[in-house]
């Protein structure tokens, strides 16, 4: 436990540092976190993108010289510029989704529940701890063809004989939504419950309508916290390869996770590919999540 | 360094702040201030809000330290000191309790810091002096208002500090219950015998409790001295507004008569007690308290002698307050002027509003100070400052 | 008082409109609470799902109910049965706590600088926060990968410890949101009153700091360890031949999960339950 001896090192420097001169405390107390973060989040990503540059010994897969080969960056564009687009768009489904589901509940939650609130909670986050790739399974044997849905509409006529869920797309972006609702709840729940609800009656007194009071006075007060739950459902579902793995199909319903993924795990030789369609994923997210916070943020993002 | 921090904790003796000035960037919030307060009394440090009182007093704690200049207890250089170093307890103004501690254990945590072996004793013996043993095992939060504010009393003064500071101890608590803890803290603090600064923006608060009051205006000390005093004799027109209302109006200085002076207005002399001026040049003020004015329904005789008489003028306003009437009187070239006149008959005396009236006043309770842009200091500020 | 009041105002509402309008109000007033019960009963579709195939009597894999065999409890007699199931369990709830104790305490100390001190340097100390969680897993996965395999000199081996690093690096950024707000909430005033009765930071920090801070730090290492126990996507980069639960599901879903995997997803689910259940009553028992 070197890191914690680490910690508490760092805390008793801090006190000396107080009684002398208080400009080094923040310092010592950032020191051995941010250190973390720099030398595997930081150094990583910049690792990542020179492998994006690199190029293979001819004849030795496997094998790469440092090189600045921006052709990986050609490649991943025009080889999977689909892949990105659906990620996207899927990603993009499962955030407006889950605000749909999620906004609902996170309302009733900070509003209606009175003495349940902390149920609500506590069943918000319980299905967390039964694994997540247990959980996209049970959703792929629920949806299969011989599963209950299916079943189900068929026997009503809904869907066609031969019609399916699972290997599509609407099972995919369903399996998106499902994973990442609760990241939507928490942040709007939190933002809604520091609200006064006392700012909304007198919304409400107002202006009579329930629509108008929560468009005008409930929705703005809980900005904050829809912005953070918009960006921590689409970041990870964008990325995310599970869903399209498990509940998606060979060809049509792949994302740019599930590339990346065999880039490096099955095609011999694909690590620079692999790191320039990840490095370039991580950009569009960054630009993307840049433009929306600038359009509808807070200074204060963490 | 041991033997430092045991003179720093031993300290005793007045406390004395030398030449100090505090600054947050470019703004002064303390300029240059120096005082004693001496040991053992009451002293009430009073200004409106952002006049530079809350800083100093943490700067007496040490939870500031100055940028110039020194404070000390008796010979004991305390700058550069930390608070838990020092021998000084603080009443925060929103009490600062400890939420997960219960009240005991409030009130024992600095006798605990200091390893006392009979804490939980002190602990007990404080909390019956402010009258709350009742309520030792509970927490904080089951408590209102005023009882909180007396642990937080309790939890400084069981510690006998050299000094203690208390900052708008009362000012979250209502009218009432604010007039009560005035009594007990006095009472507290004869008791005890402490050094207490207590820092308010209330002019009242500041004159009823204190020995010495010192007014502070934009981070300096305009006047320090007995609450009497204060009132009866300002030395600048901040702290006559400030302490009470005044009737100021400019004037220019005529020339002395042996122990008086002559200032003039609208043509007309006024006299002023020679050791009631504080200013003979430049601009200048002449100020009378609204309850030394007497209104009159007809002129009444007195010009040439010790009574300043002017008017004719017209009351513009009149209020009955139950102990006095108080009258607002518009008085060509003079303004408006304030009057209270003391009820003491049980026949009003029947002016109205639109009536004309004199206003005449003992020469001896008048008082120049500095007048020009200065002559509505420390009004505005009251309005805003009362809570 | 206040119930006579909102009896009359129920009362009086709906006396005024049309009996659509009643009805429109009536919907209005209960449908967040309608839609929230049906989103509750989705998410938790799944996990009923996963509880009840933990009877499942198959034969040769557990993706459909077995007919003809009645429920069993042979899978919960016997929860490590199948073969690295548990084994898989033990490596997770390895991670899971040594990245849970570490993220909590390095995050603690973040947020505590950045709440209560003013330096220079804050905004992008911030933003170094944030970046993690504006990152997709899969990005983190990849360049963590490609650095323990080309960078860093190959001091890595991929195994055990790069996913303990790993997941540090990830949860570290929640820990820094999770008592960030918490330290906020938490007047300062309090603090300088215990420095004022002689406690130097120090004692300052376990004595008043660290009780009122608790419940955001719990909070945190709750957050941290569902997350680091729950994680797949960065597990499977860095994890070498390592295999972790969710990694060993994953796997195993070609060749079909053992029904003791269900039996022990579902028993963390009831584990984790219980533990918030029992933090949240013996929080209200101290706060009464």
């Amino acid at each position: 436990m070197s890191v914690m001896a680490h910690a508490t090192a760092a805390q008793s420097g801090a006190g000396e540092a107080t009684a002398k001169r208080g400009g080094w405390t923040p310092y010592w107390l950032l020191l051995p976190g941010l250190l973390w973060l720099v030398v595997f989040f930081i150094v990583p990503t910049v690792q990542l993108f020179t492998v994006s540059l690199q190029s293979q010994f001819p004849d030795y897969p496997g094998y790469y010289y440092r090189d600045v080969n921006v052709g990986n960056y050609a490649t991943a564009f025009s080889q999977f510029l689909g892949h990105f687009g659906r990620s996207l768009f899927f990603a993009g489904l499962a955030t407006i989704f889950g605000f749909l589901l999620g906004y609902p509940l996170a309302y009733a939650m900070a509003f209606k529940a009175g003495k349940w609130r902390n149920v609500m909670m506590i069943c918000v986050i319980a299905p967390f701890f039964t694994s997540f790739i247990l959980r996209t399974i049970a959703w792929r044997q629920i949806l299969a063809d011989e599963g209950p849905v299916v079943s189900t509409l068929k026997f009503l006529h809904v869907m066609p004989e031969n019609g399916r869920i699972t290997e599509t797309a609407i099972a995919v972006v369903a399996g998106l939504t499902y994973n990442f609702l609760p990241f939507m709840v928490l942040p709007i729940y939190a933002s809604l419950e520091r609200a006064d609800p006392r700012l909304i009656e007198a919304g409400g007194d107002l202006y009579a309508n329930g629509f108008t009071t929560f468009r005008t006075v409930t929705l703005p007060l809980s900005m904050p916290g829809v912005l953070a739950g918009t960006l921590l459902t689409f970041i990870p579902a964008a990325g995310d390869y599970v869903n399209a793995e498990l509940l998606g199909s060979d060809i049509s319903t792949k994302m740019v996770g599930n590339v990346i993924e065999s880039q490096f795990f099955k095609v011999p030789g694909g690590f620079p590919t692999a790191a320039s369609l990840s490095f370039t994923l991580m950009a569009l997210i960054l630009v993307l999540v840049m433009v929306y916070v600038r359009r509808f943020g807070t200074e204060e993002l963490v | 360094m041991a033997g430092n921090a045991d003179a720093l904790k031993n300290a005793q003796g007045d406390l004395r702040i030398e030449s100090v000035t505090k600054r947050f960037g470019d703004f002064v919030a303390v300029d240059d201030l120096s005082l004693v307060v001496p040991r053992g009394s009451f002293f009430a440090l009073l200004g409106p809000s952002g006049c530079g009182k809350t800083t100093m007093l943490r700067m007496i704690a040490g939870l500031e330290q100055p940028t110039l200049g020194r404070v000390l207890i008796g010979e004991t250089d305390l700058t550069g000191s930390r608070p838990y170093e020092r021998p000084v307890n603080t009443v925060f103004q929103s009490y600062a309790l400890f939420p997960h501690l219960t009240i005991r254990d409030n009130v024992a945590f600095g006798p605990k810091r200091r390893k006392a072996a009979d804490a939980e004793k002190q602990a007990d013996e404080a909390l019956a002096l402010v009258q709350l043993s009742h309520l030792a095992a509970r927490k904080p939060a089951q408590l209102s208002g005023g009882q909180q504010q007396r642990v937080a009393v309790a939890r400084a003064i069981v510690n006998r500090p050299e000094v203690l500071l208390l900052d708008e101890p009362l000012g979250a608590l209502d009218l009432k219950l604010r007039r009560q803890m005035q009594i007990e803290l006095k009472r507290i603090q004869s008791e005890v015998g402490l050094t207490f600064v207590h820092v308010t923006h209330d002019q009242e608060e500041a004159m009823t409790m204190a020995d010495t009051v010192a007014v502070m205006n934009e981070g300096r000390i305009e006047q320090m001295g007995p609450p009497e005093i204060l009132y009866d004799l300002p030395r600048t027109p901040f702290v006559a507004n400030f302490l009470g209302q005044t009737n100021l109006i400019p004037v220019t200085y005529g020339g002395r008569d042996g122990d008086w002076q002559r200032v003039s207005a609208s043509g007309r002399t006024f006299q002023v007690a020679a050791a009631r001026t504080n200013e003979t040049s430049g601009a200048l003020a002449l100020g009378v308290r609204p309850e030394k004015v007497r209104i009159h329904e007809t002129e009444p005789d007195g010009r040439g002698g010790l009574t300043s008489v002017i008017g004719p003028g017209t009351v513009a306003d009149v209020s009955f307050t139950g102990v006095s009437t108080q009258y607002l009187v518009d008085v060509p070239g003079f303004g408006r002027w304030g009057v209270f006149e003391q009820n003491l008959d049980v026949e009003r005396i029947d002016t109205r509003v639109g009536d004309t009236a004199w206003l005449s006043w003992d020469a001896g309770h008048s008082f120049v100070v500095t007048g020009g842009e200065e002559l509505h200091a420390g009004m505005e500020t009251i309005d805003e400052a009362a809570p | 008082m206040t119930t006579t009041t909102a009896a009359r105002r129920a009362d009086v509402a709906p006396a005024m409109g049309s009996p659509l309008q009643r009805v429109g109000r009536w919907i209005g007033d209960r449908f967040a609470m309608i839609v929230a019960l049906f989103v509750l009963v989705y998410l938790f579709v799944p996990v009923a799902y996963t509880f009840a195939f933990s009877f499942n009597n198959y034969k040769k894999s557990n993706i459909s109910w077995n007919p003809e065999g009645s429920p069993t409890l042979k899978h919960w007699q016997d929860p490590c049965g199948a073969i690295g199931v548990c084994e898989s369990l033990g490596v997770s709830l390895k991670v899971g706590v040594i990245a849970t104790v570490v993220a909590t305490a390095l995050g603690t100390l973040i947020a505590l600088a950045m709440v209560r001190y003013r330096f220079k340097g804050k905004a992008s100390g911030n933003f170094l926060i944030f970046l993690p969680m504006a990152t997709p897993e899969i990005v983190m996965g990849a360049s963590l990968l490609t650095i323990f395999v080309q960078g860093f000199g190959g001091i890595f081996e991929l195994g055990f410890w790069t996913i303990v690093i790993a997941h540090i690096m990830f949860c570290l950024s929640f820990v820094v949101v999770t008592v960030k707000a918490r330290l906020q909430s938490l007047d300062p005033r309090l603090e300088e009153a215990a420095q004022d009765l002689y406690a130097g930071p120090i004692e300052t920090f376990w004595r008043v700091t660290f009780p009122l801070l608790l419940p955001g730090i719990v909070s945190a290492a709750l957050l941290s360890f569902s997350l680091s126990f729950d994680d797949f996507i960065i597990t499977s980069f860095v994890s070498g031949n390592e295999t972790t639960f969710p990694k060993f599901v994953y796997v195993s879903y070609l060749r079909g999960i053992p029904a003791q995997a269900n039996v022990i997803g579902f028993s963390m689910f009831v584990i984790a339950v219980s533990l918030v259940v029992l933090g949240q009553i013996i929080g209200n028992r101290r706060k009464a």
